[in-house]
């Protein structure tokens, strides 16, 4: 049943389909979301007040940055183990987007901390540290692949780092926690977790699913281009050998 | 070819795909004791990747390879450090391989013996290319894989080499190697690419 | 299956870092650097000193294990080495172990040995927690130089690979750098930070060659 999404074509035609409508509903949901973030919900003046609204796409960002790193480790471990092509186009498809998500986590992050904190970043915030390394991690799996001289070398490379990075994360996360639990002097921002009110909680997670949708649309779309710019490279090369 | 014994190394069906082009396709290596094989085709014409997909460096793209006996590999860089005397690479690969091989007879057989002690970075492209083969010499294994081995050697050189080859084969070794020009032996198998 | 291919690489790279740039002199010539630029830098308030003291050690030693690092496998990929060190029939992931281990004793133990007198120029008091600190320097650079293996081996067919191998790095640096300093901070949460550290070394010097040999063996092909 699994090697049905390893076809290509067969994948072209479910996106045809599913990426205009993640698009659609993914637009929906963040429409909703920040509808409800900027003008709907009460602010809450513990969390800086105002500001604290731009966590409708502080929190999501933050959730997805982590996915997306989920996403990427598995599409290599698939390509690793089976050499599925359409799991590789995967993996470098999310790699850009998940560093832009990742990215906006940061940015917005910054953009919370320095009204209410007064500070552009604390070092103390757990999340937002994880969050550093893991756009350290896009990075550098980018950067790598960018760096192969082939396309079949690229998946490789990628596919090793994208593994070592997968079972460091955990490893990661711990020691960054155990530095900031330690370091607790300064609030840090927590935005999540069922503590929340739940006026605060839809949204969110409405918020959430939006992200998500989006970045699945975006995914898709990258993973169309790519197929197809491959299959224009194979094109080519049998016409070079034609002559 | 000597079909009755056994086949040292086989090559099945072998292609390989170099960024989208592909480079050779269903080629099919089979050798057995005494046997020489040339490869031969233009420049990269898929040549050393042919040998090093043989060698087990590079996994191809379709096809397996079959290694029935140990082999030496001599390839297109010589694998000399810069501060590396000859003395010293062939000590280093006796060593590694834990044949216990003298370096001294093997020295004066490639025409090292002033060469040395002196580092590879000062080293002619000549002497260095006799010291890779040297190697040959350090252990005995059945398969010898050669990419270009008259590359920067005289007439004397090329000699050696044709001496060693033939040497090797009649002691039940085979050789496949990729040769751009003559060779000076006789070959019996030859695959253009 | 013997040993001898291994223990070939381990002596020929310890041959090897050491004739290049002069052995130990270049990473520690980079800790006397760092021991007189930073207070250079930062000013000469002993509080100060004492506080940041181990943390510019921590990051010393994590930039001499990238400058180290750099040439080892991409001189190998570029001279047919490499070729050589994968036909031994020995499993990669031991070979480029040893090779590791061997820089990590000529350039990452040094640096650690040296550290105590680092230490002394940081203002830190001269009892037994100096030594202590040496070992749990040891002890976190082995894991810095297991790790930036894997990006230099990643690496070693990139021309000016450094940045690279860097960017690569940093992020599996991090335990180690966060154990090792709130080991010796001396404060909340210093007294399990040792097994923590010795456990991530452990865990990149299980994990690691493995990741090494793969890169290596793409290097190759």
């Amino acid at each position: 049943m699994w090697s049905y999404f390893a076809n290509p074509h067969k994948f072209l035609r479910l996106s045809d389909w599913l990426a205009p409508a993640f698009y659609a509903l993914g637009a929906a949901c963040i429409a909703y979301g920040l509808w409800q973030g900027l003008w709907v919900v009460p602010k809450d003046e513990y969390q800086g007040g105002d500001i604290m609204r731009v966590m409708f796409v502080h929190v999501p960002a933050a959730w997805l940055a982590m996915a997306s790193y989920s996403a990427l480790a598995i599409a290599s471990f698939v390509w690793f183990v089976w050499r599925h092509e359409l799991a590789d186009i995967a993996a470098k498809a999310i790699a850009p987007i998940g560093a832009v998500w990742t990215a906006m986590c940061l940015s917005t992050g910054s953009i919370w901390g320095k009204p209410t904190w007064g500070t552009w970043w604390q070092w103390d915030d757990a999340r937002m540290m994880s969050v550093l390394f893991l756009f350290f991690l896009f990075l550098g799996y980018m950067a790598l692949r960018a760096a192969m001289d082939s396309r079949q070398k690229a998946a490789r490379a990628g596919a090793i780092l994208a593994m070592v990075g997968a079972v460091n994360i955990p490893l990661i996360k711990f020691s960054v926690d155990l530095f900031t639990s330690l370091h607790q002097d300064a609030s840090v921002i927590t935005a999540d977790g069922p503590k929340m009110a739940a006026v605060y909680l839809t949204p969110l997670l409405v918020s959430a699913i939006g992200h998500s949708l989006l970045f699945g649309g975006l995914v898709m779309t990258r993973m169309r281009t790519e197929i197809r710019q491959r299959r224009i490279a194979r094109l080519h090369s049998r016409e070079l050998e034609a002559l | 070819m000597n079909s009755q014994a056994p086949s040292l190394l086989t090559g099945a069906g072998l292609g390989m795909i170099r960024g989208e082009r592909v480079l050779f396709r269903e080629v099919c290596v089979v050798v057995h004791a005494g046997d020489a094989l040339l490869l031969r085709g233009a420049n990269g014409a898929g040549k050393t990747t042919l040998l090093r997909v043989l060698a087990g460096l590079t996994r191809p793209e379709a096809g397996r390879v079959t290694r029935a006996a140990a082999h030496h590999w001599v390839g297109h860089r010589e694998g000399l450090k810069p501060q590396e005397t000859p003395r010293e690479h062939l000590k280093l690969w006796t060593q590694a391989w834990g044949s216990g091989a003298e370096t001294d007879p093997v020295l004066t057989r490639m025409g090292l013996t002033r060469p040395a002690d002196v580092a590879g970075r000062y080293l002619s492209a000549g002497q260095r290319r006799r010291t890779a083969l040297a190697r040959l010499l350090l252990e005995d294994r059945p398969v010898w894989l050669l990419d270009e081995p008259y590359t920067a050697l005289d007439a004397d050189g090329r000699k050696l080499v044709d001496d060693l080859i033939a040497a090797h084969r009649a002691m039940g070794g085979a050789v496949i190697a990729a040769i751009h020009g003559e060779a000076g032996f006789a070959a019996n198998g030859d695959l253009t690419l | 299956m013997s040993a001898a291919p291994i223990l070939a690489a381990f002596r020929q790279s310890l041959v090897e870092a050491w004739a290049r740039g002069a052995g130990a002199l270049l990473p520690l010539g980079f800790l006397g650097g760092a021991a007189v630029l930073v207070p250079l830098g930062i000013g000469s308030d002993g509080e100060m000193l004492k506080a940041v003291g181990p943390g510019i050690i921590w990051v010393a030693l994590a930039l001499a294990s990238l400058v180290t690092l750099e040439r080892i496998f991409q001189s190998d990929a570029e001279d047919g080495t490499l070729d050589l060190w994968l036909q031994t029939g020995a499993p990669v992931s031991a070979i480029a172990a040893a090779k590791t281990l061997a820089h990590w004793l000529s350039a990452g133990l040094p640096l650690a040995l040296f550290s105590p007198l680092l230490a002394l120029m940081f203002q830190a008091e001269a009892n037994t927690a100096l030594l202590v600190n040496a070992g749990l320097y040891a002890i976190g650079s082995l894991a810095f130089f297991f790790w930036g293996g894997v990006g230099a081996a990643l690496s070693a067919t990139v021309r000016r690979g450094g940045l690279l191998i860097s960017l690569i790095a940093l992020p599996l640096y991090v335990p180690t750098a966060i154990f090792g300093a709130l080991a010796m901070s001396g404060g909340p949460g210093s007294a399990g930070a040792p097994l923590f550290l010795a456990a991530s070394t452990l865990f990149a010097c299980a994990v690691a060659p493995y990741a090494m040999a793969a890169a290596l063996r793409l290097a190759a092909d």
